[in-house]
């Protein structure tokens, strides 16, 4: 033995020893948990293997189930006999699954636990085929047939593909459609609804005005009617579209032998994933990854992407970022260059350090009671009486959620610009000077420039404090399902006063208010790693910066 | 050849060069003073912040007021005495005034004139009794001397013309009953008092007559669904007692029947079947030198309100006692003056009321809050014969002995927050014993809304408390380690590592801790309680090992990279708790821990609980602690530490008994910041926990906290409301709270900064 039990206690070696693990605890928690997020927000968009069971409830009942296995874990035996299920004598732990079997409309339920020792006969079907639908989530089971107006036109066996050509073609063709039908909706007909909202407006603004002289109405009522007979053509012509749509559905059965008819019009995606190679996989996988990134959430937001939220997350914070820029970059200059140093200039400093740890929903309440009800109620009653009652500014909303982040992020940009500032050695402000440079020229061509990547890093830092939080949007703009953009090709573009949907506010609706949370969790992994992804990038940048900004200036400081 | 300073000197001088340097000197002063400005104008923005909340929460503590606003005569020339009521509407706009000859004379509340009038079928009949007054009942219902009663329903409705603009208030009078008048005394003796309660099949009407006798009638009413008919059937019932009762009070739905003697003993009648009614119990409401001068039913109808002879009143409801019997209990006594109740008069939409003595001072409570919010003398001359409170409680009118109405304006906005109904134990209407209940809203106006913020106060600092448990210690050794023992190279990676958690959304950590962890610490209970036993104890096992190796192979790691044998040791340690999990459930706790706790320990489990919050929130803490620790140890001048090992002191030593104590204000400070943010933290708890307002320490139970609670009901508070007003008050305890801990922790910093750089 090289060391005694005691001498190594004495040494104080095990607490050294210990207070390394404290380290290496913190170190792989984060690690963990990022490695957690990444694993699970990544899988889901890959093409999933449908495995089918034979699934033993009791001794007569026995069903075939088919579906995506989403979840194994092992029980004690004693948790489920509390639970109200026989478990043998003698067996001590059990092996149970989550199985996703989706066909909410037919099961009820698209999830189902199932002990292990209840399936048999695993099996993976090539031809198994997922379809992604609409509403109801996805349903897996096997294309038996095709239907035109009505009519069976093609048929086929339950172990055979020879009509996925045509499924596929004919998936296409009614994508196609639906794409035709969103570009119209959302484009002419939006605006057109838009433009009809605002000549009423117009009017009502008159009205209130008492200038609602029909020579002063006429031009506005000629403008309505014209749009009026736009909007009729338009929609005959989004009939027909959906009449188009309506024409051929698919028969198809679950693996339990029920069928079932599914219009192709309801249908997103359908794919064999027993039935694809790599490469298709692969392509399956980035087509998802992209409809994430691009699209508009489906089904209550627990399917489809989360665009809007992105967007949003992006306005707010730019929004924001230009209100916090100058103000906090000009607090900073005064509390640095012009303030003097005192007593007065140590507490405000203390007080704003503070204001960056008052809790971010304090600002949310201030936020809604002083931004949103007292300066916004006051902007709808002097400009926009004519929309009353319903408030325009006077509710949350974009340009309110903005603010409140700018007023919680300030001391960040305060505290980083004004670290800047002090780094920035006495010589070369007296140098200047003494060239005969104004104060105002020697901060404008000297400081300024100096200081400015200490600047970025507070705004960076900024920004991604802004991105992640949550709290306070909540009660100051954020949705959980923003109607229009608040950016559009409506005249003046950019609407301030829209509720916005935000990307922290989506992984919290979509796991915690969701009717199926179980079907959304994949989707919130999804989100929140996009969300990570984004804010460890913004403080490596700023961290970066920081870093560079200290060797710039290190050989000045001598 | 020119002197070349001499031309600098004309040029430096010439008009151009002068008028750019006053241009230059002009830019320099107004940016300096524009960038004061600005500056300034941040700085009050920032402090806004404070005095907009306390500005939203003074209102709450401001007292009431009372002013008159007019007076005037009433519009027919009848002296007070001729009239019995008066009734006052939704819209403060207009008033009635129900005179003996049973007319019902409708006049406007600014200057008396009048507006309608209606007159009730009294026949050859006097008014002998009328019903007193019921919270959100606006029916009429008067005894008769020939045993009659006659019921009326009183509706104001605002009128609207053709472009919906807002025209006057238009009163309609209808009888309640079919029977018009009803003969309640089939032996037509004058009725002394009467009441009613409705029954969900139409009515129970009860009266007394001169003998104390009380007569008891079911109205039943069917409503055709076809025909829309209505049938009215009258059913006398039979009263089970002869006593000589002044006043009766019937409960809603008539679950019981209350009659009071004049010993002030009230006795309480069961009658669930009104087939059978039994006397339940008695309970004497004042003591035997003091009468019962008034007694009426608060909002809602559970609780009595009782004015007595000395200027007290008292709030009586229904509580179970110990075996489980429904007993009438005195919960609080109010005190006006000295002198005896002679109006009382609840309110019609929150538990308050007003009571008016017979020396005309009058006072308006609230029986939640157990607060006075207006004491004074109602008019200065004369004394109030008829008085009505408005149905907002905004308006007081009272009739005074020439005849006179006068209107007062009442601001009493309000009247449920006191210090005591805020912060301490109140016994609310339906509730066995004083509690501390957070329940802001309900689907019923009558609730009692119940503000206190202790449970909430509670739940944060136990979110806090259990979110510090796990992170102080990790923090904190953590930072010994990484500022005394860890070579640079490691350091530089382990520590913006560490920082990144900081930047971690919380929404990122509440999801991941209500949707991943709380089942997983459910399912693999048995191996987190494994993993604070394992842990240690595998790290010192370990490394006791470790120093037995030879030299040789122990020099290949130098100490300062221990690190990099400790992070795989963790996770295998931690593997290794969790695969022992259910093993070890299987062998100590017959295979289920959840059952063995609730039922054999009696200890409630919910799935999102503080342990979940405190290891979430605790993550979150970790490097806010960390780095502010790390920093103030690492600071400790070198020169200390190395004075302290050549005197012969071990690393350990030198660390806990020379840098440590150093750097401990450091440490404090880092605690307090680290504290601060668990207290504020919204998300994780608003989604890694129940969010119930419970008020028990139970580490497997979850809470409600400040924050979750301004998150979750903000926004659904009505604008200026109290409940509004209220969660501000939460916001602003919040900001001061933090702002404290912080600016106390600041000081610490900067004074510790100032003894580093003189050492």
């Amino acid at each position: 033995m090289q060391i005694s039990l005691k001498d190594w206690v004495r040494s104080g070696s095990p607490w050294i020893w210990l207070s390394a693990s404290a380290v290496a605890i913190s170190v792989v928690l984060v690690l963990g948990l990022l490695g957690l997020i990444a694993s699970r927000g990544l899988v889901h968009f890959w093409p999933a293997t449908l495995q089918e069971y034979t699934y033993t409830q009791t001794q007569d009942l026995q069903i075939q189930v088919l579906g995506e296995q989403v979840q194994r874990e092992e029980v004690t035996a004693e948790q489920i006999r509390n639970s109200g299920i026989q478990v043998a004598e003698g067996v001590d732990l059990l092996a149970r699954q989550l199985i996703k079997v989706g066909n909410r409309d037919v099961y009820g339920s698209d999830f189902r636990w199932a002990l292990e020792n209840q399936l048999s006969n695993l099996n993976y079907p090539t031809y198994a085929t997922s379809f992604e639908r609409r509403e109801q989530g996805n349903f897996y089971g096997f294309i038996l047939g095709i239907k035109d107006q009505g009519q069976l036109v093609a048929e086929q066996e339950k172990g055979s593909n020879q009509l996925w050509p045509a499924v596929t073609e004919r998936l296409e063709k009614t994508l196609r459609i639906h794409q035709q039908i969103e570009d119209l909706e959302k484009g002419a007909i939006g605006s057109i609804n838009y433009q009809l909202e605002e000549l009423r407006l117009d009017k009502r603004r008159l009205e209130l005005k008492g200038q609602a002289t029909p020579e002063n109405l006429a031009p506005l009522e000629a403008k309505q009617a014209a749009m009026q007979a736009d909007y009729a053509q338009l929609e005959t012509q989004l009939r027909t579209l959906y009449q188009s749509l309506a024409t051929s559905s698919l028969v198809v059965v679950t693996a339990d032998g029920q069928s079932k008819e599914i219009n192709f019009s309801t249908i997103v995606r359908a794919y064999q994933p027993n039935n694809m190679s790599l490469g298709q996989k692969l392509g399956h996988y980035f087509a998802k990854l992209w409809e994430f990134v691009s699209d508009d959430p489906r089904e209550a937001n627990t399917e489809g992407g989360i665009f809007p939220a992105i967007f949003g997350t992006v306005m707010m914070v730019l929004i924001m970022s230009l209100l916090v820029t100058p103000f906090g970059v000009i607090t900073a200059i005064y509390l640095r260059e012009y303030a003097r140093q005192g007593f007065i200039t140590r507490l405000i400093r203390i007080a704003v350090n503070n204001l960056a740890s008052v809790p971010s929903i304090v600002y949310g309440v201030f936020g809604l009671g002083f931004f949103v009800y007292f300066i916004g109620g006051n902007l709808d009653k002097i400009f926009y009486p004519e929309a009353a009652p319903s408030p325009t500014f006077g509710t949350p909303g974009l340009l309110w959620a903005s603010l409140t982040l700018a007023l919680l992020t300030l001391p960040v940009v305060i505290v980083a610009t004004e670290e800047g500032l002090s780094r920035i050695p006495r010589s070369v402000r007296e140098g200047s000077l003494a060239l005969g440079a104004t104060k105002l020229e020697t901060l404008w061509r000297i400081v300024i420039p100096m200081a400015s990547p200490a600047m970025m890093t507070g705004v960076i830092l900024a920004v991604a404090r802004a991105a992640g939080e949550v709290a306070p949007l909540m009660l100051v703009g954020v949705v959980k399902l923003a109607p229009n953009l608040p950016l559009d090709t409506n005249a003046p573009f950019l609407h301030l006063e829209r509720k916005f949907m935000h990307l922290g506010f989506h992984i919290y609706d979509v796991g915690f208010q969701s009717p199926n949370v179980e079907a959304a969790r994949p989707l919130v992994y999804a989100t929140a790693l996009m969300l990570v992804v984004v804010i460890a990038l913004l403080n490596l940048t700023a961290i970066t910066l920081r870093n560079r900004l200290r060797e710039k200036y290190r050989a000045l400081d001598v | 050849m020119k002197d070349i300073s001499s031309v600098l000197e004309q040029r430096l001088n010439s008009s151009s060069i002068k008028k750019r340097r006053k241009f230059r000197a002009f830019k320099d002063i107004f940016a300096r003073y524009g960038i004061a400005v600005g500056g300034m104008g941040v700085i009050v923005a920032i402090t806004l912040i404070f005095f907009y909340l306390l500005y939203e929460v003074v209102p709450l503590f401001k007292s009431a007021s009372l002013e008159t606003t007019s007076s005037f005569s009433l519009p027919n020339e009848l002296t007070a005495s001729q009239n019995l009521a008066l009734i006052t509407e939704e819209q403060n706009e207009q008033a009635g005034v129900l005179t003996r000859q049973g007319q019902l004379i409708f006049f406007s509340t600014q200057d008396g004139t009048e507006k309608a009038r209606h007159q009730l079928p009294l026949g050859q009949a006097s008014i002998t009794s009328l019903k007193e007054k019921t919270p959100s009942d606006s029916n009429l219902m008067l005894g008769l001397s020939n045993g009659q009663v006659i019921a009326a329903t009183t509706r104001f409705q605002v009128e609207y013309n053709s472009q919906g603009e807002r025209g006057g208030i238009q009163p309609t009078v209808t009888p309640l009953f079919k029977a018009n008048p009803l003969q309640l005394d089939p032996l037509k003796r004058a009725i002394q008092q009467v009441t009613y309660q409705k029954l969900h099949d139409g009515f129970l009407v009860a009266g007394l007559v001169k003998q104390g006798e009380v007569l008891l009638s079911k109205v039943e009413q069917r409503t055709n669904f076809i025909s829309g008919a209505t049938q009215e059937t009258i059913k006398p019932l039979v009263f089970p007692s002869q006593t000589n009762y002044q006043r009766l009070l019937i409960a809603p739905d008539a679950h019981y029947i209350f009659a009071l003697t004049a010993s002030g003993q009230l006795d309480v009648y069961n009658a669930q079947n009104l087939n059978s009614i039994v006397l339940d119990h008695s309970v004497q409401l004042v003591t035997a030198d003091q009468q019962v001068t008034q007694l009426i039913f608060q909002l809602g109808q559970q609780s009595l309100l009782v004015g007595d002879s000395q200027g007290n009143i008292s709030q009586w409801f229904m509580v179970r006692n110990a075996a489980s019997q429904h007993r009438l209990t005195q919960i609080r006594t109010l005190k006006l003056a000295d002198a005896p109740i002679k109006f009382l008069e609840a309110e019609q939409r929150r538990k308050g009321f007003i009571a008016i003595d017979d020396n005309g001072r009058a006072g308006i409570f609230n029986t939640t809050a157990e607060k006075k919010a207006i004491d004074l003398q109602l008019l200065s001359t004369s004394q109030p014969q008829l008085i009505s409170l408005a149905p907002r409680a905004s308006m007081l009118l009272a009739l005074d002995k020439q005849g006179v109405v006068h209107n007062f304006a009442i601001d009493n906005k309000h009247p449920e927050t006191s210090l005591k109904s805020l912060w301490g134990k109140v016994w609310y209407e339906g509730y066995e014993e004083p509690e501390y209940t957070w329940q802001s809203s309900s689907a019923s106006t009558e609730f009692e809304p119940k503000f206190s913020l202790t449970p909430l106060a509670f739940g944060t600092l136990k979110a806090a408390f259990y979110a510090m448990l796990l992170s102080v210690p990790l923090a904190i050794c953590g930072a010994m380690y990484t500022a005394y023992f860890m070579a640079p190279e490691v350091r530089n990676k382990v520590k913006p590592v560490i920082e990144l958690m900081e930047a971690l959304p919380t929404v990122i950590l509440g999801f991941f801790a209500g949707l991943f962890l709380a089942p997983f610490m459910e399912s693999h209970l048995t191996g987190v309680f494994a993993l604070l036993i394992i842990m240690p104890l595998g790290i010192v096992t370990f490394a006791f090992a470790w120093a037995q190796l030879p030299g040789s192979l122990r020099h290949r790691v130098p100490e300062t990279w221990h690190l990099v044998l400790v992070i795989p040791l963790v996770v295998l340690l931690g593997w290794l708790s969790i695969a022992l999990s259910q093993p070890l459930e299987i062998l100590f706790f017959a295979g289920d821990l959840r059952n063995w706790l609730t039922n054999d320990l009696g200890i409630p489990f919910d799935q999102r609980n503080a342990m979940v919050v405190g290891f979430a929130m605790g993550f979150a803490v970790i490097p806010t602690i960390y780095s502010i620790a790390e920093d103030a140890l690492y600071g400790v001048p070198k020169s200390l530490s190395h004075g302290s090992l050549a005197l012969g002191a071990t690393t350990w030593q030198t660390l806990v008994r020379v840098v440590l104590p150093t750097a401990s204000p450091g440490i404090f400070s880092a605690v307090m910041i680290g504290m601060g943010r668990a207290v504020g933290e919204t998300m994780i708890v608003l989604m890694a926990t129940g969010n119930t307002a419970v008020m028990n320490a139970n580490i497997f139970e979850g809470m409600r906290t400040l924050a979750a609670n301004i998150a979750v009901e903000m926004g659904e508070s009505a604008i200026s409301s109290s409940h509004y007003r209220v969660l501000f008050l939460a916001a602003l305890v919040l900001f001061l709270f933090t702002f404290v801990v912080n600016t106390l922790a600041e000081l610490v910093r900067q004074r510790l900064r100032k003894k580093y750089s003189s050492l």
